[in-house]
């Protein structure tokens, strides 16, 4: 039974991937594009010289962070829809470090980094107590706290950091993730040092949910809140830890735009979608930490690679959202391929 | 004094009528146990449609275009939000799970066919939108008439007596009471001989046609064209309202009334003497902060429907 589902958790993702890029073919197909100089154009869009290949890393690293987010929060059994506002608040805190200190790069970096995960986990502490102490429900904090943060720090980029301005000035040299070297080896891409920032979150999420008690009971808690209570565990305290971990995971990725993609925070007009793109990642990763890493780059590839897409093959970039979205549900609708994969198996005997 | 009345109200009942219809449809879908995460989504959709609509058909329908097209929309709405349905009530996925999938997939549908119709990210401004107008007979009762019904869209009392509406239905008819049972306890419901998947089915159809109402009335009366950034979280204000309504008909329409004021108090907030000092920012977080104070039991607490946002398993304990 468990060799089964182990078999299905690997399968269903990539059955879903395959439905969704056929879907995506169908759609081209019928809207008058043709599929295969679209899927191309794509590809060269993501990979073809060493220029997009610096922009397709550049593109997978806050999508990683942003899927741990989600996906460490779903371990305990938590939504963390707020990864968009944890996001957005990490960016600024990084951004405003950047500014405002004067310190060399061996303490003025991880300081702007600090300053990015303390702002993600406050952001998801917010909820996490909520959730922990009265029973409020997190999806629905975590996105009031999305708008929450969008307009403040609007406010705060267009009145406290700059005089009316709507970009902030470049963040200190020192508090950069920019590397000439990366940049260097693909053609002036704003590849930075992020990504190995990013896969060493991915394993220290590992880390944690598998080989630390800490880990053990978040997970605990995940599959059932009465039987960890029963056992002795704080199921508040483990809430409330696994919102501020993963609000410090998502704080990290607005820490990768801020010092490493823009080096600035400019006024929004709407959400940068990193977090509503985590969830996708966090599902299709299954919620475990490599499985992410894998989902990342799919899907950093299917963004970066859309941009080619209008001048390749004449095909609108949204279509690389229809893509993804259909994914999720597929995938979400998990119960429906499994169901179609035992009748195969059965019919198979 | 009746001056500022007469300049807030027609804007409050403007901004609200949008918020109204989409809180009604998420009102439904919870209240039968279905999260709606999707309502941003389906009001996207409904935009995309009523502005097409409107932009077809303008030549052929005259005057009638815009409630031609918010028609029209409300179908779209419910057709599209079926997916939603599938998904969370026949396949038990995750509800909210899906609903994001709605909105990211509305969205990309929307951008993909303005590109390909219109050749650009967006379309054309419409030439039949909604005007304002004065209310026959209503508009010339002294003191009341120039401030409710005098330059007002007709849309925004469509809304309210909508609001009425569900709540006669929703409280006073046996449809109603299913729907609601099956909310709070499909398997009790089933018992009793109600089709649960059918109930859920209707519930979320229903929210898919007033999200679509929604998205159509609020491009067709504030926005006169579609594009990525027409409507930009005006389905999640609406989740916030049916939730600090209480999953309440009337109480969602109220939310939305008072979500519309902090809206029109940021666009018109300067000419109001004592608002003018209170900094733009905290009128546009207000519906935001107000809703997780009213879920955390500040201001009279909010439980939802039992069974919001668990599938229905026959058989299951």
């Amino acid at each position: 039974m468990t060799k089964s589902n182990k078999l299905f958790t690997i399968l269903i993702p990539i059955i879903s991937v395959l439905l969704g890029l056929i879907a995506g073919a169908i759609i081209m197909l019928f809207s008058g594009y043709n599929p295969i100089l679209g899927y191309t154009a794509l590809w060269n869009g993501a990979f073809g010289d060493a220029f997009t290949i610096g922009e397709t890393v550049r593109r997978i690293t806050p999508l990683l962070l942003t899927g741990l987010a989600v996906a460490f929060a779903f371990r305990t059994g938590l939504f963390n829809i707020g990864a968009e506002g944890q996001v957005i608040v990490g960016w600024l805190a990084a951004v405003w470090v950047g500014l405002a200190v004067d310190a060399p790069m061996v303490i003025h970096l991880p300081l702007a980094i600090l300053a990015s995960l303390a702002a993600g986990a406050l952001w998801g502490f917010i909820p996490g107590l909520l959730k922990a102490k009265l029973g409020v429900h997190e999806v629905i904090v975590t996105i009031m706290m999305n708008y929450i943060a969008l307009y403040s720090v609007n406010e705060i980029v267009r009145s406290v950091l700059t005089e009316q301005e709507t970009t902030t000035d470049a963040i200190a040299p020192t508090a950069s993730l920019a590397s000439e070297w990366l940049q260097g080896l693909t053609y002036f891409s704003r590849m930075h040092y992020g990504i190995v920032i990013a896969l060493f979150a991915a394993a220290v999420m590992w880390f944690i949910i598998q080989r630390t008690t800490a880990g053990y009971e978040l997970k605990a808690v995940g599959f059932n809140q009465h039987a960890s209570k029963y056992a002795g565990m704080n199921v508040s305290k483990n809430i409330i830890l696994s919102m501020v971990i993963s609000g410090a995971f998502a704080g990290l990725a607005g820490a990768m735009e801020g010092l490493g993609t823009y080096g600035t925070i400019s006024i929004m007009s709407g959400f940068t979608n990193l977090g509503f793109d985590g969830i996708a990642v966090a599902l299709l990763g299954a919620n475990n930490a490599f499985g992410v890493v894998l989902a990342a780059i799919l899907f950093g590839v299917l963004k970066e690679g859309a941009g080619q897409m209008p001048t390749g093959a004449g095909v609108p970039t949204e279509l690389v959202d229809i893509i993804i979205a259909l994914i999720i549900f597929f995938v979400a609708s998990s119960y429906i391929i499994r169901w179609v994969l035992l009748r195969f198996k059965k019919e198979g005997k | 004094m009746i001056e500022v009345l007469q300049s807030l109200i027609p804007t409050v009942l403007f901004f609200s009528a949008p918020l109204i219809f989409t809180a009604l449809g998420g009102v439904f879908s919870e209240r039968s146990g279905v999260v709606n995460i999707g309502l941003e989504g389906l009001m996207v959709m409904g935009a995309f449609v009523g502005i097409v609509f409107n932009l077809t058909f303008a030549d052929v329908f005259g005057s009638w275009t815009p409630w031609i097209s918010i028609f029209v929309a409300a179908i779209i709405g419910a057709i599209f939000s079926i997916i939603h349905a599938i998904a969370s009530v026949s396949f038990n996925a995750n509800q909210v799970v899906s609903g994001v999938a709605i909105n990211m997939l509305a969205l990309g549908i929307g951008v993909y066919l303005t590109k390909q119709w219109y050749g650009k990210g967006q379309t054309d401004m419409v030439t039949e939108p909604f005007f304002r107008t004065d209310i026959p007979l209503l508009a010339d009762i002294p003191f009341i008439g120039p401030i409710f019904f005098q330059g007002i869209y007709s849309t925004s009392y469509v809304a309210i007596l909508f609001a009425f509406i569900a709540w006669y239905v929703l409280y006073k008819t046996p449809f109603g009471l299913r729907l609601r049972a099956v909310g709070e306890h499909p398997m009790a419901a089933d018992t009793n001989g109600i089709n649960v998947y059918k109930m859920r089915y209707i519930a979320v159809i229903l929210s898919g046609a007033f999200g679509g109402l929604g998205g159509s009335v609020f491009a067709l009366t504030i926005v006169s064209n579609f594009s990525h950034s027409t409507i930009v979280g005006q389905g999640f204000m609406a989740l916030a309202a049916v939730i600090f309504g209480k999953w309440h008909p009337l109480g969602a329409m109220g939310a939305a009334l008072f979500f519309g004021f902090a809206q029109s108090l940021s666009v018109i907030g300067g000419n109001i003497p004592l608002l003018e000092s209170v900094p733009q920012v905290f009128l546009l977080i207000a519906p935001y902060v107000l809703t997780i104070l009213a879920l955390a039991g500040f201001i009279g607490r909010a439980d939802a429907p039992r069974a919001n946002g668990e599938p229905y398993i026959k058989g299951s304990r």
